[in-house]
C-alpha cells in the first residue's frame, strides 16, 4: 500500500562558498552550529561569543563575560541557553535572549578546551587541559561539578556526548568513552595526541583526529579500527574533525588552509576545499544538510552543496 | 404644567377619543412595571420554561436566565446543621429532569419497551411453530409451509441482511458444504407422502443417486441447532432429566410408565424441543406453543426457528456420520457403526482423518543407572580451609580426620607456588623486566637491614611453629596436675599466639607481669607444669601460687579466646589506614608499550582497549535519564583500592631545600599533594601490585619502613626540576619534537621568566612595588616559578613527580629535555591552538596589543641576547616594561597569577606558542 521510499539522493558535499562572516572578534577559536543548524556561534579570541544566522549572514548577538578568549561553545536543544568555555578556566552558561551569564562554573585548573550540553541541557560537560572532564549541573546551584572524570593523564582536547555516553579525547592519546548506562569506561589508545573526537550519527563509531595527521574511525563497541584517513596536515594545533550529515564522509581541518573530506567507507579523498591561507581553526557540519562552517583567520565561511541556490544572494 | 392646568379648567370643550383608563382607586399606588428579572416564561406546570434545558443544552432559566436566584445559587440540600441534619440524598439525573421526559417516549423512558420497528416476530413464533408441527404431523405434510410465504411485511433487519447475502429462508447459516444431496433434501422421485418407503429401497437408491451428482456442487448447511455441550450444572444424577412435561402430558399414556432415565435417542430428539412425530398422535395442543415447563430448566431456545428441513420427510434410518449426531448419537447407532477399536474413541473424527489401525509404539523407559557398590546415601561436608596462620590448626585437625598426610598436601599444592618459585624449580633465569624488585632501588645498607629484619622474623616464626609439636605430647603426659592439665588442654595449640603480642594483663603489677611472661614463655617452650611453678612467686603460699597459676592460665585463655573469637568475625585488613597508603585505581591500564606496538601494527581493538568498571554519579545518571548501573554502590568513578605507597618515591626527594621561605612552603604543599592524592597511576603502581602479591616481601618492607622512615634521606635527584614540567609533553613531544628543535633558539631566556615570576609572585603575596621586585634574587624566583607551577594543577603535580622518577630511573623512557628554557617554552599542554592569523596577514583590531610592544622577530633576537648576556640590565628593564604591561592586563582580567597565558594575538606572529607564564 505504502509508496516506496524515494530513492535517497547521493550524499553531497559542500563545495561552494555561500557566505563569509567577518566576525570581528579576533581569531575565531571555534564555530558551532546550534541544535537545528539554523544559527551558529563563534568563539572569539577577544573574549566574546557571537551568535549568527550564517545562512543570512547576520550577526544576532554578542555575549561578553569571559575573562579570556573563548575556546568552545554549544547551544542547548531548545536554543534557550548557551554554554561556553574559555582560557579563563571557567565554563559559562548564558541566557540566549538576555545575553546574561546565568552561571559560571569555576573549578578547572587550566584552560577549558571544550564544552558540551547533554541532550536535555541539564548537564554541561567540559574538558580542560588540567586533564579532567567535569560535569556541571545546570539545574541546581551547586558550585562544584557533579562528577569529575580525571582518568585522562593529559589535557582533554575534545568532549562529545550522546544520550548516555561521554566521549573524551585526550592528549595522552586515549579516546575514553564513559558509558553511563553500562557503568563502564572504555579507553582506546590511539597513540598520538587526540585533537578532536566525534560520534557517528548512527552511534556505532567514534572518529578521532590525532596529531599524527590521521583520522581514525573506531568501532565503538570493540575499539577496532574501521578506517584511517590521511592526507591533511595536523601536527601542532587542535583542529576539528567532522562527520557529514549522513555519515557518508569524514572531514577534517588542516593546517594548510584546506578542509579535506574522505569517503567514510572507501577512505579515499573525496574533496579538499581551500578555505584560506591560514590554519582552518574550526569546523562544524550542519546536523541535517550538506552544509559546512569553517573558521579561519577571524572569518567564518559557510559552504553548501553545488545544487544549493542562495535565496537572497546576500553573500559576498 | 401651565398647559395642564389650563386643560383641566376647560374640560368640557375637549373631545375625547377611545376608552378612558380606569380611574385609579384612591390610595392605590401605581402598578410598577415588572422588573426584568421577573419577566420569565413559565410553562403550564408553573415551572420556568427552559430556553435551554439541562439535557437539551442547559439549565432552567432562573434569575436573569441563570440557574441562581437573586441571592445567588444555593444548593438545595443545604440545611443548617443547627436545627436539623441534612439527610444525604443521592441525586440521579432524574432529579434534574422534568416529568415529561421520564415518560415512555421521553428522553429517558424508565421502562424498556420495544418499538414496532424492532419488534420481532417472537409473539407469532409459537403459533407458527404449532402450525408447522401440525402440518408435519398432518396427513399431507408441508402444506403449512406455504404460510411462510405469506409472511408479515416487516422482517427484521438481520433477516434482511442475511437475505442480501444470499441466505434463503429455511437454510442454515454458514459456509456452504459439500454433502450428499439426498441428505440435504429428499429426492423428488422418492417423495412419498404419508407412507414410509420400504427400507431396502431407500438405502439402495441413496447410493445410486450419488453417482449422478457432480462433485463441485455445494449446499447450504442445514439449519440445525448445534449440539450444545452444556456442562452438568445440576445436582441430579447422571442422565436424569427431571420430569419431561411433554412426556408427562402426552406420552405417559402411550408408554408403560414414566421413565425419568430415558436414553440418548430421547435426548437428541428433544433438542428439537418437540414431540416425537413418529407417535403420530394428534393432539389438541402440540409443539413449542406449550412453552417450557416449570420443571424444565432450559428455556434459552427462544429464538429457535423451526423449519421443515429439520425434519425428515421420509421415514428412514438415521443418517450416519451426520454432524447432527456427535457423541450424543443413539446407542444402537454407535454400536452398529463403530468397530471395536474405535469404541475407545469418544470424540468425533475429523474429516480427512481416520483412526490409526495400530497404536503407536510405547516410549521406552530406561531404568535408572545402577548405584556404585560402595555408595552410601549420606554426605559429609568438609569445610574448605583457606591457607593462613589462623586456620592452620584447624586445617591440621581436618587433615588428620580425613587421613590426609601433610606431605601429601605439600605435593598437591603446586598451584600454591608463585611464579618465581616455579621459575626456580624449572631453573629459569629471572626476568629482566622494567619493574624489578623494590630492593634494587634501596641502598646497600638498607638492604642489609632488611635482610636482618627478615631473618629475625623468620626465626621468630619458626619459634612459633616448633612448640606446637611438643604440646601434643604434653597434653597426654600424666604428670600434669589437674588444674594445669585442664588449662593446657584448653589453651591448646593456640597458646603460641598468647605471648607474642603486647597483651599485658598484669601491667599494674610489673612483677606479676614479668612472672606471667615467664610463665607463658615456658608454657610455649613446652615445659612441664611442675617447672612452670618455679616461675611463680616463691614468697607466696602454695595456695596463692596455685591461684596465680590459674590466673595466668585464665589470662592466657582470655587473651587467646577473645583473639580467636574476634578473628573469626573479622578479616585482616588488607590495607592499613595509613598515610603511606595511597588510593590507586583497582584496574590497571595495560602497558602503554604494548599498546603502542599494537597501534604501530594497526591492531586496534582488544590490544588497545582498556575496559574499566566506572561508576557514574547518581545525579549524573538522573540528569542523563539513565538508570544507575550500580544502584547499591557508593563508589564514584573508578573503583579505587589502597595500595602500599612504600615505593621508591619515598626515598626520592622533592626539591632540595632552598633559601626562599615561600619555596619551602610550596614544597610542603607539593609533598602533601604527592602524598595524599597521587591519582595518576604510573608504572610504579604496577610494580607495586606485583609486590603486593608477594606477601612476604611486602611484610618485610612494612617492617622496615618504620625504621627507614626515620632516616629517609632523600637522595638528591638530578634533573628533577627539569623533568617535572615535561611530563605532559611526553606524548605530544613525539609529534611536536621537530617544532621544539626549531624553537630552541627562539626560546626566551630564563631570566626573562625570573623577572616575570619575581614580579607576579611577589605582587601576589605582598603587593610591593615593581622596583623592589627587581632586587629579588634570581635563583629564588626561578624556584618560585617552578613550584607555583607545580602546585597549580593539583591533579598533575603528583604525577609530575612520578614521571620524574620514571624519567630519572627508567632508561626506556625517552630522556626529557634537560634545558630549562626548552621546558618553559612548552608549558602549553596538549595541542596548541591554531595561530590567529597566518603570517603576512595582519589584523587591524587587536585589543591586547600593547602600544609599545616590539615586533616578534625583534623580540626573539632580544631573547637570544638575553640568554647570552644575562646580566645586561637595560634589556631586563625593557622586558619588564613589557611584561608589566601584560601583567596589568591580566590582573584586570582577575585571573590568578600562576596560570599560563597564551598570547598569540600579536600581529604577524609566525608561531603560535608565544606563551608566557605569570
Amino acid at each position: 500500500m505504502a509508496f516506496p521510499q524515494p530513492r535517497p539522493s547521493r550524499p553531497e558535499l559542500p563545495r561552494q562558498r555561500v557566505q563569509t562572516l567577518e566576525c570581528g572578534q579576533g581569531a575565531v577559536r571555534a564555530v558551532r552550529f546550534n541544535a537545528d543548524g539554523n544559527y551558529c556561534l563563534t568563539c572569539g579570541s577577544d573574549k566574546t561569543l557571537k551568535l549568527w544566522n550564517p545562512h543570512k549572514g547576520t550577526a544576532l548577538r554578542s555575549y561578553q563575560g569571559h575573562g579570556y578568549e573563548v575556546l568552545d561553545a554549544a547551544g542547548s536543544f531548545d536554543n534557550s541557553q548557551l554554554c561556553s568555555c574559555g582560557a579563563d578556566k571557567t565554563v559559562a552558561l548564558w541566557d540566549v535572549a538576555t545575553g546574561k551569564v546565568l552561571r559560571k562554573y569555576r573549578g578547572h585548573a587550566g584552560k577549558v578546551n571544550c564544552v558540551q550540553f547533554n541532550e536535555e541541557a541539564t548537564i554541561i560537560v567540559s574538558g580542560s587541559i588540567d586533564s579532567t572532564v567535569r560535569c556541571w549541573d545546570c539545574r541546581s546551584r551547586r558550585p562544584d561539578p557533579v562528577q569529575v572524570l580525571d582518568e585522562a593523564k593529559d589535557g582533554v582536547s575534545s568532549v562529545k556526548l550522546s544520550n548516555h555516553e561521554i566521549l573524551s579525547g585526550s592528549v595522552d592519546g586515549h579516546v575514553r568513552r564513559y558509558d553511563l548506562r553500562a557503568g563502564q569506561l572504555y579507553s582506546d589508545y590511539v597513540g598520538s595526541p587526540i585533537t578532536s573526537v566525534c560520534f557517528s550519527k548512527d552511534g556505532q563509531c567514534t572518529l578521532a583526529a590525532s596529531l599524527d595527521s590521521t583520522l581514525r574511525l573506531l568501532d565503538k563497541d570493540t575499539g577496532e579500527l574501521l578506517g584511517e584517513y590521511k592526507g591533511h596536515r595536523s601536527t601542532t594545533y587542535r583542529l576539528d574533525c567532522v562527520l557529514s550529515e549522513r555519515d557518508a564522509h569524514v572531514g577534517c581541518a588542516s593546517e594548510d588552509g584546506y578542509v579535506y573530506f574522505w569517503d567514510l567507507v572507501e577512505g579515499s579523498l573525496a574533496l579538499s576545499l581551500l578555505v584560506g591561507r591560514g590554519v582552518v581553526q574550526s569546523l562544524c557540519f550542519h546536523p541535517t544538510l550538506p552544509c559546512l562552517l569553517a573558521a579561519t583567520e577571524g572569518q567564518v565561511q559557510l559552504w553548501r552543496e553545488d545544487s544549493f541556490q542562495a535565496q537572497g544572494d546576500t553573500g559576498t | 404644567m401651565a398647559a395642564a392646568e389650563s386643560s383641566e379648567s376647560d374640560e368640557d370643550d375637549l373631545v375625547s377619543y377611545g376608552t378612558a383608563l380606569q380611574p385609579l382607586p384612591e390610595g392605590e399606588r401605581l402598578k410598577k412595571p415588572v422588573p426584568l428579572q421577573e419577566q420569565t416564561v413559565k410553562d403550564a406546570k408553573g415551572r420556568y420554561q427552559r430556553f435551554h434545558g439541562a439535557f437539551t443544552g442547559g439549565f432552567s432559566a432562573g434569575y436573569f436566565n441563570t440557574v441562581g436566584t437573586k441571592e445567588g445559587w444555593a444548593p438545595s440540600t443545604f440545611v443548617s446543621s443547627r436545627q436539623k441534619r441534612a439527610d444525604r440524598t443521592v441525586l440521579g439525573p432524574e432529579d434534574f429532569m422534568d416529568e415529561e421526559d421520564l415518560s415512555e417516549f421521553g428522553i429517558a423512558p424508565k421502562s424498556i419497551t420495544t418499538t414496532d420497528d424492532f419488534a420481532s416476530k417472537a409473539k407469532d413464533r409459537i403459533k407458527e411453530k404449532a402450525r408447522q408441527i401440525a402440518g408435519v404431523v398432518a396427513a399431507i405434510p408441508g402444506t403449512t409451509a406455504f404460510d411462510d410465504l405469506i409472511g408479515p411485511s416487516k422482517i427484521t433487519i438481520g433477516v434482511e441482511l442475511l437475505r442480501k447475502m444470499g441466505w434463503k429462508e429455511g437454510q442454515g447459516i454458514g459456509p456452504r458444504v459439500k454433502r450428499k444431496p439426498r441428505r440435504q433434501k429428499p429426492d423428488p422421485a422418492v417423495k412419498i407422502y404419508g407412507c414410509a418407503l420400504p427400507p431396502g429401497l431407500s438405502e439402495g437408491s441413496e447410493d445410486e443417486e450419488d453417482e449422478y451428482q457432480p462433485e463441485n456442487v455445494t449446499f447450504a448447511p442445514k439449519d440445525i441447532m448445534p449440539v450444545d455441550l452444556t456442562p452438568k450444572e445440576n445436582i441430579h444424577g447422571l442422565g436424569y432429566k427431571g420430569l419431561d412435561p411433554s412426556q408427562a402430558l402426552f406420552g405417559a399414556s402411550g408408554r408403560e410408565h414414566l421413565n425419568l432415565f430415558t436414553g440418548d435417542s430421547e435426548d437428541t430428539s428433544n433438542l428439537i424441543g418437540d414431540l416425537r412425530p413418529s407417535k403420530g398422535r394428534k393432539l389438541g395442543i402440540t409443539g413449542q406453543a406449550f412453552g417450557v415447563g416449570a420443571l424444565e430448566e432450559e428455556d434459552d431456545d427462544i429464538y429457535a426457528t423451526d423449519t421443515l428441513s429439520k425434519y425428515d420427510t421420509v421415514l428412514k434410518d438415521e443418517e450416519p456420520g451426520d454432524g447432527f449426531y456427535g457423541w450424543t448419537a443413539p446407542k444402537q447407532y454407535k454400536a452398529k457403526k463403530w468397530s471395536e477399536g474405535e469404541v475407545k474413541y469418544t470424540g468425533r473424527i475429523l474429516d480427512g482423518f481416520s483412526l490409526a489401525s495400530k497404536s503407536s509404539t510405547p516410549s521406552k523407559i530406561y531404568p535408572p543407572p545402577p548405584l556404585p557398590r560402595n555408595y552410601r546415601p549420606v554426605h559429609y561436608f568438609r569445610p574448605v580451609i583457606a591457607d593462613g596462620n589462623e586456620n592452620c590448626h584447624l586445617q591440621k585437625v581436618l587433615e588428620e580426620s580425613t587421613g590426609k598426610l601433610d606431605s601429601d598436601m605439600r605435593q598437591q599444592s603446586r598451584h600454591a607456588l608463585n611464579a618465581s618459585q616455579r621459575r626456580e624449580q624449572l631453573g629459569e633465569t629471572g626476568l629482566k623486566g622494567p619493574a624489578p624488585s623494590v630492593l634494587e632501588y634501596l641502598s646497600e645498607k638498607d638492604r642489609e637491614r632488611l635482610k636482618k629484619v627478615k631473618q629475625a622474623s623468620e626465626q621468630k616464626m619458626k619459634a612459633k611453629i616448633i612448640p606446637q609439636e611438643p604440646q601434643n605430647s604434653r597434653c597426654h603426659s600424666a604428670s600434669l596436675d589437674g588444674a594445669s592439665h585442664k588449662w593446657l588442654k584448653f589453651l591448646g595449640p593456640q597458646l603460641a599466639n598468647a605471648g607474642s603480642s603486647d597483651f599485658k594483663p598484669f601491667a599494674k603489677n610489673p612483677e606479676k607481669q614479668k612472672r606471667y611472661e615467664f610463665f607463658l614463655k615456658s608454657l610455649k617452650q613446652g615445659e612441664e607444669a611442675d617447672t612452670l611453678e618455679q616461675y611463680l612467686d616463691p614468697n607466696t603460699t602454695e595456695w596463692e601460687q596455685e591461684r596465680e597459676q590459674e590466673e595466668f592460665f585464665r589470662a592466657a585463655t582470655f587473651y587467646k579466646s577473645s583473639n580467636s573469637a574476634l578473628s573469626s568475625r573479622f578479616t585482616r585488613a588488607k590495607y592499613e589506614d595509613d598515610i603511606d597508603k595511597v588510593e590507586v585505581p583497582r584496574d590497571q591500564e595495560n602497558d602503554i608499550d604494548d599498546k603502542e606496538t599494537a597501534v604501530k601494527m594497526k591492531m586496534f581493538g582488544k590490544l588497545t582497549r582498556d575496559k574499566f568498571e566506572w561508576h557514574p554519579e547518581k545525579l549524573l545518571c538522573r540528569r542523563f535519564n539513565v538508570p544507575d548501573p550500580y544502584p547499591e554502590s557508593s563508589i564514584v568513578g573508578l573503583p579505587k583500592v589502597k595500595r602500599d605507597k612504600y615505593s621508591v618515591f619515598n626515598f626520592l626527594t622533592v626539591p632540595e631545600p632552598t633559601t626562599s621561605v615561600t619555596q619551602a612552603t610550596n614544597e610542603k604543599v607539593q609533598q602533601s599533594n604527592s602524598l595524599n592524592k597521587p591519582k595518576k597511576p604510573s608504572r610504579w603502581d604496577v610494580s607495586d601490585k606485583e609486590k603486593e602479591k608477594k606477601d612476604s616481601i611486602s611484610e618485610f618492607i612494612s617492617l622496615a619502613r618504620s625504621k627507614a622512615d626515620a632516616q629517609q634521606q632523600q637522595p638528591p635527584v638530578p634533573a628533577t626540576e627539569e623533568g617535572r614540567t615535561g611530563l605532559s609533553e611526553s606524548l605530544p613531544a613525539e609529534a611536536a619534537n621537530e617544532d621544539k628543535n626549531q624553537e630552541e633558539e627562539s626560546k626566551p631566556s630564563m631570566d626573562l621568566f625570573k623577572a616575570i615570576f619575581a614580579n607576579s609572585s611577589d605582587e601576589k603575596s605582598s603587593s610591593s612595588e615593581e622596583e623592589s621586585e627587581e632586587e629579588e634574587q634570581p635563583a629564588t624566583s626561578v624556584v618560585d616559578s617552578e613550584t607555583t607551577k607545580q602546585v597549580d594543577p593539583p591533579g598533575s603535580s603528583s604525577s609530575n613527580v612520578q614521571e620524574n622518577v620514571v624519567a630519572a630511573t627508567d632508561p626506556s623512557v625517552p630522556l626529557l629535555p634537560t634545558s630549562k628554557q626548552e621546558l618553559d617554552a612548552t608549558e602549553e599542554f596538549g595541542p596548541k591552538l591554531p595561530p590567529a592569523f597566518s603570517s603576512g596577514c595582519t589584523w587591524q583590531q587587536e585589543p591586547e596589543v600593547p602600544a609599545s610592544f616590539p615586533g616578534p622577530s625583534k623580540r626573539e633576537k632580544k631573547r637570544k641576547n638575553r640568554q647570552k648576556h644575562k646580566t645586561k640590565r637595560e634589556h631586563k628593564h625593557k622586558k619588564e616594561k613589557v611584561f608589566n604591561l601584560n601583567k596589568l592586563f591580566i590582573d584586570s582580567l582577575t585571573c590568578q597569577s600562576n596560570c599560563f597565558y597564551y598570547l598569540c594575538c600579536y600581529p604577524g606572529l609566525p608561531r603560535p606558542n608565544m606563551k608566557m607564564m605569570f
